[in-house]
């Protein structure tokens, strides 16, 4: 049933959003995981010599390994709260969703717990994630691109 | 529907409360607080059932009865089957009946009402009405994974950690259970679960103005109106819907519970307040039993608010119901 007085005082009381301060916010934590990122690829290029292709992939397990583990040792939430979606969107935040997702489902056992219960969240990162690779790559070779 | 009662009183109330609710400023009301949520489980459904336990335990030594004295135990919570207070209670064996109750955050309220009719019909001589939440075993089974801790509006609400228990007898004492006015379901087509101040407001409403007309009583009557978890902007909503549509002035001697738990300035982490069954229930039967037995406050009209969802039907796109109960309490 939608009553009109109600939904006019609901619009009147709503809370006010930080839209700006929390765009700005994990534009910049974002951009800093980015410069962590860019700085692990050139620190690996530079010591072991190997190419930036290989060098990049190194840095996802590291900032994998890094993010798990603070999952892990339970404060990460907190600056994920704090960092809004700068933490979030990055690979550190896919790491997060896995790793959270398995603490809370460990008392639930290997199979219908974590196992069953890991993807919860990343799923649909996955799935997505293949899904625009799929539609960007026939772009890619439709106008022509190498495959 | 509004019922009178004759011969219910509140015998005593037991209060457990968590490390967010001990930081606020109503810790010296609670019988017993945690500084951390597992307290000592390994599971945050085995924590919550740990707070039922010590909940009913706290108010059978508050009330000097043995576990078969009690005829009747009513108990309702959030979780899935509303597992963590029966088998919190099945911990403590209490009790010679158990009712498993469930209308979400309104819960505390439906007991209570349930309770006093069987009482005052003189089916049974006393109950115990138990509930309880969990702030982790909430956010695991409504939202995200507890250490996922992603950002959310400032319109949200924070469930309360806590379980909390009441007595009510035929046996006098100074408060009495005077009346009850059982609700009924509200669909405003709201459908947002991160405000659901906006939500439960209208049910809120509707039980208050349905309560005074038919005790034919002025909001003036109690000296205490109080909801249970509507939050900073809930609270401003209910009041005036109220003056709108039922030409009903409550601003004078209204609270919100959920706005009373926490410190709503120093506790960013509670956002727009408390929720949660168990939000109204430390209120009531920790600071509003104090304030009764001192006679601080003689009538009070409580108000428990629930929101009545889960979270398939929210991704499935239905609206979320809400619910309100509301019972008066009274010094003799």
């Amino acid at each position: 049933m939608k009553n009109d007085k109600y939904e006019k005082i609901v619009s009147n009381n709503k809370a006010e959003e930080t839209r700006a301060r929390n765009a700005i916010v994990a534009f910049l934590i974002g951009g800093l995981v980015g410069l962590i990122g860019e700085g692990i690829i050139e620190v690996l290029c530079y010591m072991f010599k190997i190419s930036r292709t290989d060098a990049g992939t190194y840095m996802i397990v590291i900032l994998i390994f890094i993010a798990s583990l603070c999952t892990a040792l339970g404060f990460f939430d907190k600056l994920v709260n704090k960092a809004k979606c700068g933490l979030l969107i990055p690979i550190t935040g896919f790491a997060h969703s896995m790793t959270s997702a398995t603490l809370d489902y460990k008392k639930e056992g290997p199979i219908s717990g974590f196992g069953s219960n890991m993807f919860k969240l990343a799923g649909s990162v996955i799935l997505y994630g293949v899904v625009a690779a799929w539609v960007f790559g026939l772009i890619r070779f439709l106008l022509g691109g190498k495959i | 529907m509004t019922f009178k009662f004759d011969n219910v009183y509140v015998s005593d109330t037991s209060t457990v409360a968590g490390p967010y609710e001990k930081k606020g400023p109503l810790e010296k009301y609670f019988d017993k607080a945690y500084d951390e949520l597992y307290f000592g489980e390994s599971s945050w459904e085995l924590a919550e059932q740990k707070l039922v336990e010590d909940s009913l335990k706290i108010l059978l030594r508050k009330t000097k009865k043995k576990k078969d004295d009690i005829s009747l135990v009513l108990g309702g919570d959030l979780s899935n089957q509303i597992t963590a207070t029966t088998f919190g209670t099945n911990k403590v064996r209490v009790g010679n009946a158990y009712f498993g109750l469930y209308n979400a955050c309104a819960t505390s309220v439906e007991e209570l009402i349930i309770a006093a009719s069987l009482i005052d019909s003189k089916k049974i001589d006393n109950a115990i009405c138990i509930t309880s939440s969990h702030n982790m075993t909430s956010e695991k089974q409504f939202r995200n994974p507890t250490e996922y801790g992603a950002p959310k509006p400032n319109s949200a609400t924070f469930t309360a950690t806590g379980a909390a228990g009441i007595l009510l007898s035929n046996d006098k004492s100074k408060i009495k259970v005077e009346s009850g006015t059982i609700g009924k379901i509200i669909d405003y087509a709201q459908n947002d679960p991160n405000n659901m101040g906006a939500v439960m407001s209208g049910a809120a409403a509707y039980t208050i103005a349905k309560h005074l007309e038919e005790t034919k009583r002025k909001p003036e009557y109690y000296d205490l109106i109080l909801t249970g978890d509507l939050g900073r902007y809930g609270k401003n909503i209910v009041t005036e819907f109220l003056k709108e549509e039922y030409k009903i002035d409550i601003s004078k001697n209204y609270n919100d519970c959920g706005t009373m738990l926490y410190n709503l300035d120093e506790q960013e982490e509670v956002q727009a307040g408390g929720s949660g069954p168990v939000c109204s229930a430390l209120v009531n039967y920790g600071l509003i039993m104090n304030k009764l037995k001192n006679k601080e406050i003689k009538k009070v009209l409580l108000v428990a608010t629930g929101a009545l969802f889960s979270p398939t039907t929210v991704f499935q796109g239905q609206n979320i119901l809400s619910i309100a109960h509301a019972i008066s309490l009274e010094v003799v």
